[in-house]
């Protein structure tokens, strides 16, 4: 499994041991972990089956802290990884072996709220869900709601450009954040974006949300808030049928209609939840529809009105309106609650996350069982339906010789299948390390060149989050010499 | 007119690299009044036109630079459909490239999102000669940096747009404009307080003496919002938003005294600056018809926490976009360098350095 690691050259017990000296002359003591038992929570984020111990983690309180760290690094050319909450799914926040790990744990102030402006300057530890509930007073709220918002921080949204289940209508990160203040790798402080609309310039701070830590260190966050709905309401639908309910998704959008979440679920993902959180689920159907639509009171009586209609004439075998606000919760709760609920299932699981066009949705799932039934690992399947976003969730026993070996395999085959159909390896979990072969797959030679020399514009010595997110073009044509990987552009 | 002239223009970008000549892209040529003066040999991509695909179930479409704003638009209303950042045309020969290029955003920019907001990829020819595919045709993409929304409002310093993805969304089954008579501070707090709201305000504007919103959305929506907004309704209202505001054909944009361009925060009191404003944008953008010099202007606008950009008319020689920090402007420079290293792609269009 160490093929997918950065190659990375061996710490050096006396570099390690020169650069805490030079660290601790200007970092209290309890920002800095050194000892193996302190460094080991730090081994991994979400995608635990990779793990590797840092030289050091380095937990800074101020900005000043973070540029002297950043500094010092780039001094000593000590590769930086920087770490939020550590809930990333492809390895973005895994430790190099030669680099600290820079934590923004204890950037976790929310700073202003301006309720007039609807906006929040916060710093990037704050968790996501804080925001929302810190702007909550005013009747105020930050829209993208990864299902990890109890515990992911603004800082890995940013560099994630996380989405969640109501980006749909309400958009990604890149669309809800206005300003970043960020650290270079040569500690220079640079801001990007505004208060206002948009800002002089090439549009860099586009560029910055979902460069997953390899461009430079948040230190500061400002997030525009939206109005409250005045009323929200979700329709649950079930079928018999995958198919149905795929086209189902078609239907609305082509009625006019932009729900603020469209997800759906496949059997195995439903049978999970309902097991987990008893949302009341439907366990016998083939998969379900969750479509909220929100907006005023009116607006939203109109538009479920004709929902309804859509999702009946569909062929679903049941459509149920939730009751009142606790059920829209639970029904919500569910969804939510998908991965860590088939993750019940199993000893292991392994999350996907292609974006197809949504046209697309019958036979990728047809191709997805039939890879499932070959490589002998159960798939569920729980996705953004509305904007083509696909999560199949692969089941496995890391302790079976061999099958993470597998699952890996075919969890690349489902990615190469996503391009194939004209779609992309990952809508929002980002490459990491995770799908750094797939890459490959999807863009050419030239492209990952360009990639790279935009990394080098920022951070000219590779030093940030290096092997992470781009590969080398080195390593990709060792990795389209494997025959059945042939680029096609 | 569908056609694919790409192979001529990589041709046409390896011979200027060859001889190391500047190039001027030229689309419709509808915006050559904004920026710098274009400076080389023009680069004409208006021939490499044609919607490419589109799926209205998938709100996306994707057309080629030189396809005009006009072709796009109709094809959209044929499905009832739009663009929803209303890009401002400027002309009848406005292409979809130079649009992207130059990053402009019509009347539903605070509500519906900006052009780099709806852009979801693209397909640029580079200043070393490379064709680069960036982004797709799927809603959610994180797969390598953001290429496609760096290129939106480059004015082309950065690749010639052969190719362009944009989210598109339904046309609005209801459409309502109230206007009522306001003062300027009370016309910015108005439009402040309804964003505020969960209202479907899908676009606002104060004149100087009337303060105009619009709503959009269902049937019942719509007339529940009036109700509570209140104001006389608008006849014309659709083309008051798109002739008079969006192509600036109102009485404010008349003559010749220079048109600049502020972005401010939404909420930012009236800026107290020589010569008549026209607010937009619930207070983001405002327009400003002064004689007054730059650096006057672009205090008063730097202290309000925005930025000032000479958009039409008066000394197009110096700097016309507000000047950057200078950190900022050497990751411009390196981010020119790194897709343009012989600088030869509308050089000095946007900043003089660039
Ligand atoms: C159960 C579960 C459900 C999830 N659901 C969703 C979902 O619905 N939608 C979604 O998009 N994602 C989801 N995720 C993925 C994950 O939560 C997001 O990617 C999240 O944004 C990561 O935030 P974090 O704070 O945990 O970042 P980390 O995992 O700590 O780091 C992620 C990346 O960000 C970089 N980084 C972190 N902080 C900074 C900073 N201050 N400056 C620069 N770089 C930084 C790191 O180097 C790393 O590359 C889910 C994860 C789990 C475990």
């Amino acid at each position: 499994m160490s093929v997918h690691l950065p190659q990375r050259p061996a710490p050096d017990p006396v570099r390690r041991a020169d650069l805490r000296r030079a660290l601790r002359a200007f970092l209290p003591a309890d920002a800095l972990l050194e000892q193996e038992e302190e460094l080991r929570p730090y081994e991994c984020d979400g995608l635990s089956a990779y793990r590797q111990l840092p030289l050091l983690v380095v937990l800074p309180r101020t900005v000043d802290e973070v540029r002297r760290i950043l500094r010092l690094c780039a001094e000593r050319e000590v590769p930086v990884v920087a770490r939020g909450a550590g809930t990333g799914l492809s390895g973005g926040a895994l430790p190099l072996a030669d680099g600290i790990v820079l934590s923004l744990a204890r950037f976790n102030r929310i700073l202003s709220i301006d309720p007039v402006n609807r906006t929040a300057w916060v710093q990037p530890g704050v968790r996501n869900l804080a925001i929302s509930e810190a702007a909550a007073v005013h009747g105020l709220y930050y829209a993208p709601d990864p299902s990890s918002q109890i515990a992911c921080t603004i800082g890995g949204n940013v560099a994630e450009n996380s989405g969640g289940v109501h980006c749909l209508k309400y958009g990604l990160t890149v669309h809800n954040v206005l300003a970043v203040r960020l650290i270079t790798m040569d500690g220079e402080l640079v801001q990007l974006g505004g208060e206002g609309l948009d800002a002089p310039g090439y549009d860099l701070l586009a560029l910055f949300i979902g460069s997953e830590g390899m461009l430079g260190v948040v230190t500061e966050v400002c997030v525009r808030l939206l109005p409250k709905p005045e009323r929200a309401q979700v329709v649950l639908a079930a079928y018999d049928d995958v198919e149905k309910a795929g086209a189902a998704v078609g239907e609305i959008i082509a009625a006019g209609i932009i729900p603020a979440g469209l997800e759906m679920m496949d059997g195995p993902a439903i049978q999970a939840a309902e097991a987990f959180v008893h949302a009341g689920y439907p366990t016998d159907a083939a998969a379900i529809l969750l479509c909220e639509v929100d907006g005023t009171n009116q607006e939203v009586s109109e538009h479920i009105a004709r929902v309804r209609e859509l999702l009946l004439a569909s062929g679903a075998t049941e459509v149920r309106t939730a009751r009142d606000e606790a059920e829209r919760l639970r029904f919500w709760q569910g969804r939510k609650a998908a991965f860590p609920a088939v993750g019940r299932l199993s000893p292991d699981y392994y999350c996907m996350d292609g974006t197809i066009p949504r046209r697309k949705l019958p036979e990728v799932l047809r191709r997805t069982a039939e890879l499932s039934a070959e490589y002998g690992l159960p798939v569920a399947n729980v996705f953004h339906a509305g904007d083509g976003n696909m999560h199949p969730l692969i089941l496995y026993n890391a302790n079976n010789p061999g099958e993470l070996e597998r699952t890996e395999e075919l969890g690349g085959k489902i990615l190469e299948l996503c391009v194939e159909v004209g779609g992309t390896i990952t809508g929002e979990h980002g490459v990491g390390i995770e799908k750094i072969r797939q890459m490959c797959v999807q863009f050419s030679p030239e492209e990952l060149h360009q990639f790279n020399a935009v990394k080098r514009a920022f951070d000219p010595k590779e030093l940030l989050n290096p092997g992470k997110g781009v590969p080398t073009p080195r390593r990709c044509s060792e990795y389209r010499q494997l025959p059945q990987h042939r680029h096609e552009h | 007119m569908s056609n694919d002239d790409s192979e001529r223009l990589q041709y046409a970008v390896c011979a200027a690299i060859a001889a190391k000549r500047p190039l001027a892209i030229r689309g419709g040529g509808s915006k050559a009044f904004l920026g710098r003066a274009p400076q080389g040999e023009p680069l004409d991509v208006a021939g490499h036109s044609g919607i490419v695909n589109y799926q209205p179930k998938e709100l996306v479409l994707t057309a080629r630079g030189g396809t005009t704003l006009e072709e796009i638009e109709s094809a959209l209303a044929e499905a009832g459909q739009m663009l929803p950042f209303e890009p401002p045309r400027f002309g009848p020969g406005a292409t979809l490239g130079g649009t992207i290029a130059c990053g402009l955003s019509g009347p539903a920019r605070p509500y519906l999102g900006a052009a780099r907001d709806l852009v979801l990829g693209t397909r640029v020819l580079t200043g070393r000669g490379e064709i680069l595919r960036f982004g797709g045709e799927v809603m959610k993409n994180v797969a390598g940096y953001d290429v496609s929304r760096l290129m939106t409002g480059a004015y082309g310093t950065l690749g010639v747009l052969l190719e362009l993805s944009l989210k598109v969304l339904p046309a609005p089954a209801a459409t309502r404009t109230l206007s009522q008579e306001r003062d300027p501070a009370q016309a910015i707090e108005l439009m402040n307080r309804w964003a505020g709201r969960p209202l479907p305000v899908t676009a606002t504007c104060y004149d100087g003496e009337r303060l105009y919103v619009r709503l959009s959305g269902a049937e019942k929506g719509v007339a529940q919002a009036a109700a509570e907004i209140g104001g006389e309704p608008l006849a014309g209202a659709e083309s008051f938003w798109r002739e008079k505001i969006r192509e600036q054909g109102h009485g404010f944009f008349a003559g010749n005294t220079p048109l600049w361009r502020l972005s401010v925060p939404q909420a930012a009191p009236p800026l107290a600056l020589p010569g008549k404003q026209l607010i937009e944008w619930g207070g983001a953008q405002r327009w400003l018809r002064s004689d007054a010099p730059a650096d006057a202007i672009r205090e008063v606008v730097t202290r309000a926490g925005g930025h000032a950009s000479l958009f039409r008319g008066g000394d197009r020689s110096g700097e016309v976009f507000h000047p950057l920090p200078a950190v900022l402007m050497t990751l411009h420079r390196r981010l020119k360098q790194a897709f343009d290293p012989d600088g030869l792609l509308n050089p000095g269009r946007l900043y003089a350095d660039l």
